[in-house]
């Protein structure tokens, strides 16, 4: 099991950033290699700023962040050879054709050229966008962008993927396909970890789950850990995620 | 639809024009509006010094003015028709391709024929009233020394102003049955720039054939075209005569003006609807591309970026109209260039500073689109390479482009006057690089398609940017002419560049 390896994909240790208020408050996270984790929490609770702190997009103002053993805040450069991130909003290039969208992303990434066009065309056609590989993106929807982003974050072979609200967008085959790519990952030795909002795919998806309140880790551990605490072993996580929002309201 | 909801329609068509401009004066700060209405009206105050200098002397020409001063004052109000046409143009394609409205307007119950009426008629309003606050000053000038009887130029600039709008309209909406709705974007982007520059440039061509000089006037009030001008009863004159207060022509120019967009609006009204459907649709399907020969390009990281960034810049309808404008400005010197192949002129001394000032121009737009104008700031942020090589391959390619627009131009001038072209490149690079410079010290995170903002960003970065290329285009050629006074300029400009790096919200 991925559990037994040595080394954390992921180790977070007192992460802080504060806005006004603090968005994520001394966070303490770790996921395992090979692991597929899915970090779930209320509207604002710091979920994005936590992994865009841990993509190096967003300096913290506290703590360090470690991506497979090497120091992300020292080292950069390294943590983001391995490493991939994909938002909620795809950022892609409109006049780009998606085929020169993973060209452009595996020239930055160093990839080489030959494997990377084999990977990109493989990953065009699992994707489903096999067809559009040569037009450009203006005209795409929003599910078929956040397809071409997704394809990106995968071309350069990461060893950590992070992923914010992946399936935003998305309709149900996409989903599926997305969802089938990501496990296919994992198996592979990838770690994910993924914000969601769909609850159901935290529960049939992640092998960890941890709920983020007011920036700070307040559940982790499996579906059957997280009911265990809940006291009830047939609860859904909604029922889960909510008695865990309410009781952080009601200790507020 | 009522009357009432049609007014209330206009208003609103009117308050999103004003709420537009706002926030393109504002740089979409919020709060901002008593102090852009301030600095417009302190600004417009002072635009009356140059109009002063400008038509000051023209204030006491009387109604029956000579065949030269009605060339010039008519070829004046074709240029000034010209770039209402250019902004006119610009602003029915916004309304076909860019309004966040249009959904709302399609799905509601609101007969289209009228809607589409309101809105032309909100375009010929609002590029008339832009005609109407430039030209104030100048007006003015003429008013307070001439006399009351100018104030019917307004009347002038108004009809100038509905002319283009409705042609603008019919222009466009041709363009859209002609060529169709992807095509008339970028046809239509690009012929507004042109336009807007080329009849100019067009006049300073002519000027250069004709006597040697980059001075526009020097044509009009040459023998050779009051030889080819109409006779002063001619109908070419009412503007002018309308103008200088002939109530008769003033009226015909506003009534024609108004009966002409009348008339476009009953035309092309009707199938207004269809064409925005057309134009919103037009990006969905994406034609193929041309396929590529070969693989994936192997190169280093940096060189990923840079094959990038060309491939956007040339695939940006902005981008290539305003290269296009630029390429413009440059063809009058490239003419003297060729001229003075054949015959010695010192003129050819002037066409430094035109090309040190492009360049610098260039450069700043250039550098805007690669360095902050990033659609995936994500991807390039969280890629595998130091900030500063993405920042170094970014101004490589601005520096790349610019020499390839200058070459041409340096190469030839090095056949003419070696010196000069060794200065004049270098005043090149040294503008561009204080240009980019500029852009990089007030980088703003944006989208490629905020473009048309990036002059209201920061206006001091503007303003600097502006006024640095002129500095060194100044400083390249008195360093050619008269040295002692290139060391002044050089140090102004120096100065100009070490007080914008102090006040940048980025000191790198």
């Amino acid at each position: 099991m991925a559990s037994e390896r040595p080394i954390s994909a992921l180790e977070v240790r007192g992460l802080t950033k504060r806005y006004d208020r603090p968005a994520v408050d001394a966070l303490d996270l770790t996921i395992r290699v090979g692991e597929f984790y899915a970090l779930l929490g209320p509207n604002g609770a710091g979920k994005t700023t936590t992994l865009r702190m841990v993509a190096g997009l967003l300096k913290p103002d506290a703590g360090s962040v470690s991506v497979m053993g090497i120091d992300a805040l020292a080292d950069p450069v390294a943590a983001k050879q391995i490493t991939a991130w994909v938002s909620d909003e795809p950022m892609i290039y409109d006049k780009l054709t998606p085929l020169e969208y993973l060209e452009f992303v595996a020239g930055l990434w160093g990839c080489d050229a030959s494997t990377a066009e084999a990977a990109a065309r493989d990953l065009l056609d699992s994707l489903g966008l096999a067809d559009h590989a040569h037009q450009r993106c203006e005209g795409f929807s929003k599910g078929m962008r956040q397809k071409v982003a997704l394809a990106g974050a995968l071309v350069h072979e990461p060893r950590l993927i992070i992923l914010d609200e992946p399936l935003t967008g998305l309709d149900a085959v996409s989903a599926r396909h997305v969802k089938a790519i990501l496990q296919a990952r994992v198996r592979a030795g990838c770690t994910v970890i993924m914000t969601t909002h769909i609850l159901e795919v935290a529960e049939r998806m992640a092998d960890r789950i941890g709920v983020i309140i007011s920036g700070r880790l307040v559940a982790e551990g499996t579906l059957a850990e997280l009911r265990a605490r809940n006291g009830a072993g047939d609860s859904s996580l909604e029922d889960v995620f909510v008695a865990l929002v309410d009781s952080e309201a009601v200790a507020a | 639809m009522s009357t009432v909801s049609l007014a209330g329609f206009a208003r609103h068509d009117i308050r999103l024009a004003w709420r537009e401009f706002l926030t393109m004066m504002s740089a979409g700060r919020r709060g901002r509006a008593r102090n852009v209405l301030l600095a417009l009206l302190v600004f417009a105050a002072l635009l009356h010094l140059p109009a002063y200098g400008m038509v000051g002397r023209f204030a006491d020409v009387s109604w029956d003015a000579d065949l030269t001063t009605l060339i010039v004052i008519t070829v004046t109000l074709a240029m000034a028709w010209l770039l209402m046409l250019s902004q006119a143009i610009e602003s029915v394609t916004r309304v076909f391709y860019a309004r966040a409205d249009l959904d709302l307007i399609m799905s509601s119950p609101m007969p289209l024929g009228q809607v589409f009426s309101v809105r032309m008629a909100a375009i010929a309003l609002t590029v008339t009233a832009m005609a109407l606050l430039f030209s104030a000053p100048v007006i003015d000038v003429l008013a307070i020394c001439g006399g009351a009887r100018w104030l019917v130029a307004f009347g002038v600039v108004a009809a100038i102003g509905i002319s283009a709008a409705a042609v603008a309209i019919g222009f466009t909406v041709a363009l859209f049955q002609l060529i169709g709705p992807r095509r008339t974007r970028l046809v239509a982007q690009i012929l507004a720039v042109i336009i807007g520059a080329g009849f100019v440039i067009g006049l300073q061509i002519a000027a250069i054939l004709s006597t040697g000089t980059m001075s526009r006037f020097a044509l009009l009030t040459s023998s050779a075209a009051a030889s080819f001008a109409p006779d002063p009863a001619s109908i070419t004159w009412w503007p002018v005569r309308a103008i200088l207060g002939d109530a008769m022509a003033l009226s015909a120019l506003l009534g024609g003006s108004m009966l002409l967009l009348g008339l476009v609006m009953a035309t092309v009204s009707s199938g207004m609807g269809d064409l925005v459907v057309s134009a919103s649709t037009a990006g969905v399907a994406s034609t193929a591309r041309r396929r590529r020969r070969g693989g994936f390009r192997r190169g280093s990281r940096q060189q990923a970026l840079r094959v990038k960034e060309f491939i956007l810049l040339r695939r940006d309808p902005w981008l290539v109209s305003q290269s296009l404008m630029q390429l413009l400005y440059l063809l009058p010197p490239a003419l003297m260039l060729w001229r003075s192949f054949s015959e010695s002129s010192t003129a050819i001394v002037l066409i430094t500073p035109v090309i040190v000032m492009a360049a610098g121009q260039l450069a700043g737009g250039l550098a805007w689109l690669t360095i902050s104008g990033e659609d995936a700031p994500d991807l390039v942020a969280t890629a595998p390479l130091p900030e500063t090589a993405v920042t170094r391959a970014r101004i490589e390619v601005v520096l790349m482009v610019i020499g390839a627009v200058i070459a041409p131009l340096l190469v030839a001038l090095a056949f003419v006057a070696p010196l000069q072209a060794v200065v004049t490149a270098l005043g090149c690079a040294i503008s561009a690089v204080s240009a980019t410079a500029i852009q990089l010290w007030f980088r703003v995170q944006a989208r490629r398609s905020q473009f048309r903002r990036r002059q209201t960003s920061s206006r001091f970065a503007t303003f600097a940017e502006a006024f640095s290329s002129i500095g060194w285009a100044a400083t390249t050629v008195l360093a050619l002419t008269i040295p002692v006074l290139a060391a002044i300029t050089e140090v102004l400009t120096v100065g100009l560049l070490a007080a914008t790096w102090k006040f940048s919200p980025r000191r790198v």
